[in-house]
């Protein structure tokens, strides 16, 4: 009776499968998007509406977290990206921050394992924000990751962690400050600075362009992924909450009602068909800026 | 020899049917979202309508006091129509919307601004009416004009002067140059380059997709955004919608 049952699972499981391969293959007659990002709200009202104990949320959160992932690497999406943890996340009580903390230490030792999402699609995992913020267990086993992540080229996920884009912003413009006194500094002692380190050696108009926008942006965190193509956040709220503000001017924004740990299938598709039906004109918004 | 050859033919044969089958199933599940969003929009003008004739009692008083800011993002196309725009913040106007910023990626507004302001009734610039960025009360609504130079470009000129106070201090002082690159620096550099508006409370996209098409990124941290359709297509139901969902909206601020 047990093995019927056992057997009916699977050959459901294997239809289902099927399925999402069919409509998949369907799907890409039209524009994949390159990248996704995720802004995973809703696990804490979850756990309320639910009924759970504290923290169950967060660990059904991390499953559909791998289910949306596989959909994503299935379909053909390169880069995917998510907003594990803000710096105002650390704001919460010391508790929860600690638990959410040991979520994470957790659920990288689990990623790294040979059977998992990341060695089964090629991920390179990179994460992304100030990780200085991090206590320094956390901090090892992402660089520990990112190591071991460091020669799969298949896809790229990128967690941002201790991450606000203000606070990427800022860390931009600084690199940029101190990397380009460094540039001056050197080109002085050389001989052929001129005296530019006092700065008296440029036009005015000359200082006020100095750092360029490139410099910016070749030191943002997320600056080793192209500009998100969709950012999906879950629970029907309709703001960035300082997520990716830099990188979304021309980025579709599909905000449905579900809770984090409940997205499914469903919502991926909703998502990327209405993605592909305005693909044309974001691409024009683009191809102009 | 001819048996490969036909099996070939056969193969490329059975790959373009497939290929036409598989585009013209692509082509009809869009047809049906389609009519699906169609099917949508009919109901949302249905229901603006009952809002803008008063039938919907929850909609008749607004807390319009939280809405302290308010910005319009108008794609392109949108933005040449100005007599729309015109009347889109006289109905701002009626509502109790004293502070409005309008953007649109090309500079279109911004190249209107004398046009729109003569049409207004006692209209002014923000830049005109505020003080150190104090929203003060008053009895005219003021317009802010922005575009995307005010975003990415100015904080690279927010940069430069952020630049300059650590080549002149910060460079050899760690105290300093932690004071220098901070959040608050950046907004008053910000300030400093003209490009310092406060954050809006609202976002309205009057465009084909929920999409905020290069606002500038400082401002919009805990903006809420809602998609409005296209410019051409505006009512005031759905205007008073938009509003009433966000007085009811109730953040954590990441806490």
């Amino acid at each position: 009776m047990e093995r019927i049952r056992e057997r009916v699972i699977q050959i459901y499981g294997n239809l289902v499968s099927l399925l999402q391969k069919c409509i998949f293959c369907i799907l890409s007659v039209g524009p994949i998007p390159n990248h996704i990002a995720f802004i995973m709200d809703g696990n804490r009202r979850f756990t309320k509406k639910c009924k759970l104990m504290e923290g169950a949320g967060h660990k059904i959160g991390f499953s559909a977290l791998m289910s949306m992932l596989k959909y994503c690497y299935e379909f053909g999406v390169r880069y995917v990206t998510v907003y594990a943890f803000s710096i105002e996340n650390f704001k919460r009580s010391p508790e929860e921050v600690q638990s959410l903390m040991d979520l994470m230490l957790e659920k990288i030792e689990e990623i790294l394992k040979e059977q998992s999402i990341v060695n089964r699609y090629g991920v390179r995992v990179i994460f992304s924000g100030n990780l200085k913020l991090l206590s320094e267990p956390v901090r090892l086993a992402a660089e520990r990751a990112m190591l071991a992540t460091a020669k799969n080229s298949k896809a790229v996920l990128s967690i941002c962690v201790a991450y606000t884009s203000t606070n990427e912003i800022m860390h931009a413009v600084q690199e940029s400050c101190e990397e380009k006194w460094d540039e001056i500094t050197l080109l002085n002692s050389s001989g052929a600075g001129y005296g530019l380190i006092s700065l008296g050696g440029y036009e005015q108009d000359e200082m006020d362009h100095l750092i360029k926008l490139t410099d910016i942006e070749k030191h943002m965190y997320m600056a080793a992924a192209p500009d998100p193509d969709i950012i999906i956040r879950t629970s029907g709220e309709t703001r960035l909450s300082n997520f990716l503000l830099w990188q979304s001017a021309n980025c579709y924004l599909y905000l449905p009602s579900v809770l984090w740990p409940e997205i499914g299938f469903r919502q991926f598709l909703w998502a990327i068909l209405n993605f592909q039906q305005i693909h044309f004109y974001l691409d024009k918004q683009r191809k102009q800026s | 020899m001819d048996f490969s050859n036909e099996s070939r033919v056969l193969h490329r044969c059975s790959a373009q049917i497939g290929n036409l089958l598989l585009r013209s199933l692509w082509h009809l599940v869009h047809f049906i979202i389609s009519i699906c969003n169609f099917t949508l929009d009919i109901a949302n003008v249905l229901e603006s309508y009952l809002i803008s004739s008063g039938l919907l009692g929850r909609y008749k008083s607004l807390h319009i006091a939280k809405l302290r800011y308010l910005a319009i993002v108008i794609e392109s196309e949108g933005a040449y129509q100005t007599l729309k725009i015109i009347e889109l913040l006289q109905w701002l106007e009626a509502v109790g919307v004293k502070h409005v910023c309008l953007y649109d990626n090309e500079g279109i507004l911004k190249k209107s601004k004398d046009f729109i302001l003569e049409n207004l009734d006692g209209a002014i610039l923000f830049q005109d009416a505020h003080e150190n960025n104090v929203l003060l009360d008053q009895q005219h609504m003021t317009l802010e004009f922005v575009s995307f130079s005010d975003g990415k470009e100015a904080v690279a000129k927010a940069a430069n002067v952020l630049f300059m106070k650590y080549s002149k201090s910060g460079v050899t002082d760690q105290n300093q140059k932690e004071k220098i690159f901070t959040e608050s620096q950046m907004t008053e550099a910000l300030k400093t380059v003209g490009s310092g508006g406060p954050e809006p409370d609202l976002l309205l996209v009057y465009g084909p997709a929920r999409c905020h098409l290069g606002f500038p990124a400082w401002r919009i941290k805990y903006t809420e955004i809602v998609h409005m359709g296209l410019l051409k297509s505006m009512n005031y139901g759905s205007l008073i919608k938009a509003i009433y969902k966000f007085t009811m909206v109730r953040q954590n601020y990441g806490k």
